[in-house]
């Protein structure tokens, strides 16, 4: 079957058929070869990082689990001169604090509450993040809508008490909506009817969500000073990033858009966040916003810094959003507008859906940022999981040596589950986005 | 309802009674920045009409087209579509985009959608269509171009002249009245030209306005009524094309021809 390279003519006769590799290229073996010792260079670094591995792992696997005091209801398990271990890790302190941990100080008869938030979150998560779950768009208004309030409810209690004077200005600020979404509709010359219906909607779900806020259920009140752990750690993180997404879209959208006053605000609001430590922001959140209110107007203290947060999350993903935007070549665009899409249409079809799988990493990258930067809550005084275990790292009845570092390798587990499992998620959702129009 | 009538008096004012024009551009000029790139078009497109605009790079065949459904915009001058003039009134825009089907070089086919996807949406967003209805045009069309078994694959999947082939049968899903196409064989594969031209020629048979900027000049002399030299931005020389082609009259199409055709 060879051929000579040198003859002038040369006609196939047969076609060549798809022969498998040679066998030296497979196996364990040649894996090793290949991808651990294959040059002098990259035998080195193997070598290395096993002598790493070798002088970091084993002790880490003693101290957390070998030599760890398991159970113990005070400080005596884990001290040496009570007759305890002092070169494992205190696990029996986690345990015997992990209620305040997740809860701080939330009225301990009303904690159901927070357990059934946390099933609802849970839901709620799965039904959004499960990419072949039925009816995601329930999901979504689930997720959005009904979520967020019957949380509101079971963790505040609900009661707002809003008054008949409220709900006076309630019905004229309604009025006013709809005449807007009708004023809008009559100078862009569109039809009436959908205006209307869109005005509609939003001044009932507003509404409902009011009525729902006011109603009493006959929950006790539970002040959000109460709150604290993992509740609030969650909480913060939640709020930031479903505020921050599509927050964040808008901005970018406006940062690139062609009218000049829209295009100001979002470069303005994008370039002052991000000139300004998260630190800052909290601190003028919780300290300077009273200020700029009305003098009868409070805001929650947990509210400041939830806005705070939110805010601060969304300049960062504008900035990622606007990344996946330039992205896309223009013909995306005049492909759309050629076939009359109006803009919304163009963006939320077209261009959104691609440039937002562009920028999956980033996007993910910010939301782990988010996740991770919500222990700095703790500055302006509220309890996230770091600041209790701050409070509990002092308890004299739990004083033992490995106290400070058991608790802190647990906060540690806890970040290092959710933001590796956000990881993990957005990995497979690029997989599995690039799946069908791989090349 | 009275802004419904008001737009519809301005339409028929804009309706030129001398002519069954399916694009007027009267007097265009156009400039990117300081550049002039399209200086004193007039061209009047009848109904049936089928166009070849040739030129060489820069001269401003791709901006003169592109014209007619806005994806640039005209400084000067007046572009009448299909009784409908192109003014700022996004309205107006919309409506022109809708009857005016247009076929890119590169494609410009939606990647996160498949073959069929790409071909409904306008329907189903655009016309309001049911899904089952747009579907069943999209089928029809997709047989035309002679792809129908590619339907729910995504473009990514498919050959340059397929692409090319789902593009033009999603301009046709719009039933427009006019289309455009911008160079469409030029980013082909040799091997695809003809399939794409062979689906273009049935196009023209039907009776479709064609805008057709090509340098197919095979293409041009079997279908086209009317071929047009441009050269800086200017309408240098217009004819049907077997007088364009056997009796060139300026220099500089003399020129041109004689570059291309060897």
């Amino acid at each position: 079957m060879s051929t000579a390279v040198d003859i002038p003519r040369f006609v196939r006769a047969k076609q060549v058929e798809a022969l498998p590799p040679p066998n030296l290229a497979r196996g364990p073996i040649a894996w090793v070869r290949e991808n651990l010792f294959s040059g002098p260079f990259n035998t080195i670094l193997t070598l290395v990082v096993f002598y790493l591995l070798y002088v970091a792992v084993p002790p880490l696997v003693r101290f957390l689990f070998i030599d760890a005091v398991w159970t113990g209801t005070d400080r005596a398990a884990c001290r040496a001169d009570t007759g305890g271990s002092e070169t494992g890790a205190c696990w029996a302190f986690i345990w015997d604090k992990i209620n305040y941990f997740i809860y701080g100080s939330y009225t301990v008869s009303e904690r159901w509450r927070v357990d059934i938030f946390f099933a609802l979150l849970a839901i709620g998560v799965a039904w959004l993040l499960w990419l072949r779950a039925p009816r995601r768009d329930l999901g979504a208004v689930y997720f959005f809508w009904i979520f967020p309030v019957v949380s509101y409810v079971l963790l505040t209690g609900g009661n707002a008490d809003l008054g008949l004077r409220f709900w006076i200005g309630f019905a004229i600020f309604g009025a006013l909506v709809i005449a807007l979404f009708a004023f809008f509709a009559a100078l862009l010359k569109t039809a009436m009817r959908p205006a209307l219906i869109m005005g509609g909607g939003i001044v009932a779900v507003i509404g409902i969500t009011l009525a729902v806020v006011d109603v009493d259920f006959g929950l006790a009140h539970v002040p959000t000073s109460l709150w604290g752990g993992i509740l609030v750690t969650l909480l913060v993180a939640t709020v930031g990033i479903v505020v921050s997404l599509p927050f964040g879209i808008l901005l970018a959208l406006g940062r690139r858009s062609k009218l000049p006053i829209v295009r100001m605000a979002s470069v303005i609001f994008i370039e002052f966040v991000r000139g300004v430590p998260l630190i800052t922001v909290l601190i003028m959140a919780n300290t300077m916003l009273p200020l700029f209110l009305p003098g009868d107007m409070t805001v929650d203290r947990l509210l400041r810094p939830l806005i705070g947060t939110a805010l601060f999350a969304s300049a960062y993903m504008a900035e990622v959003v606007r990344g996946g935007l330039q992205a896309m070549p223009k013909g995306q665009y005049e492909g759309a507008m050629s076939l009359g899409l109006n803009y919304p249409q163009m963006m939320t079809l077209i261009i959104l859906p691609q440039a937002l799988r562009i920028v999956i990493p980033g996007i993910v990258n910010t939301f782990i940022g988010l996740f991770k930067d919500t222990s700095l809550v703790a500055i302006v005084g509220i309890f996230d999981l770091v600041k209790t275990i701050e409070a509990s790292r002092i308890d004299p009845n739990w004083a033992a040596p490995t106290i400070g570092i058991t608790g802190y390798a647990f906060a540690a587990l806890f970040y290092f589950i959710f933001c590796f499992g956000m990881s993990r998620y957005s990995l497979g959702v690029e997989r599995r986005l690039a799946a069908g129009q791989k090349r | 309802m009275a802004t419904t009538l008001s737009s519809q008096t301005i339409r028929s004012v804009d309706v030129d009674p001398k002519a069954e024009a399916a694009v007027q551009m009267i007097d265009v000029h156009k400039w990117y920045g300081e550049f002039h790139v399209l200086r004193d078009i007039n061209l009047n497109v009848r109904r049936g009409e089928r166009i070849v605009i040739c030129g060489p790079s820069g001269s401003g065949k791709s901006t003169m087209i592109r014209c007619i459904n806005r994806l640039e915009e005209h400084q000067k001058g007046r572009i009448i579509v299909d009784g409908t003039e192109l003014t700022n009134d996004l309205k107006r825009i919309d409506e022109v985009r809708r009857d005016v089907g247009m076929v890119f070089q590169h494609f410009n086919l939606f990647p996160h959608l498949t073959i069929l996807e790409n071909c409904t949406l306008a329907p189903i967003w655009v016309k309001k269509m049911p899904k089952k209805e747009a579907e069943e045009i999209a089928m029809h069309y997709l047989k035309r171009v002679k792809i129908p078994e590619q339907a729910n694959k995504y473009p990514g999947q498919l050959s340059g002249g397929q692409q090319q082939r789902v593009a033009i049968a999603r301009s046709l899903c719009m039933s427009p009245k006019i289309m455009l196409f911008d160079e469409p064989t030029s980013a082909l594969d040799p091997e695809m030209v003809k399939e794409v031209l062979d689906t273009m020629v049935g196009l023209a048979d039907e009776g479709m306005t064609m805008l057709c900027v090509t340098h197919e000049m095979g293409f041009a002399r079997q279908v086209a009524d009317r071929v047009i030299f441009m050269d800086y931005g200017q309408i240098v020389e217009m004819n049907t094309p077997d007088e364009f082609f056997r009796n060139p009259q300026h220099e500089r199409t003399k020129l041109f021809l004689s570059q291309i055709l060897h």
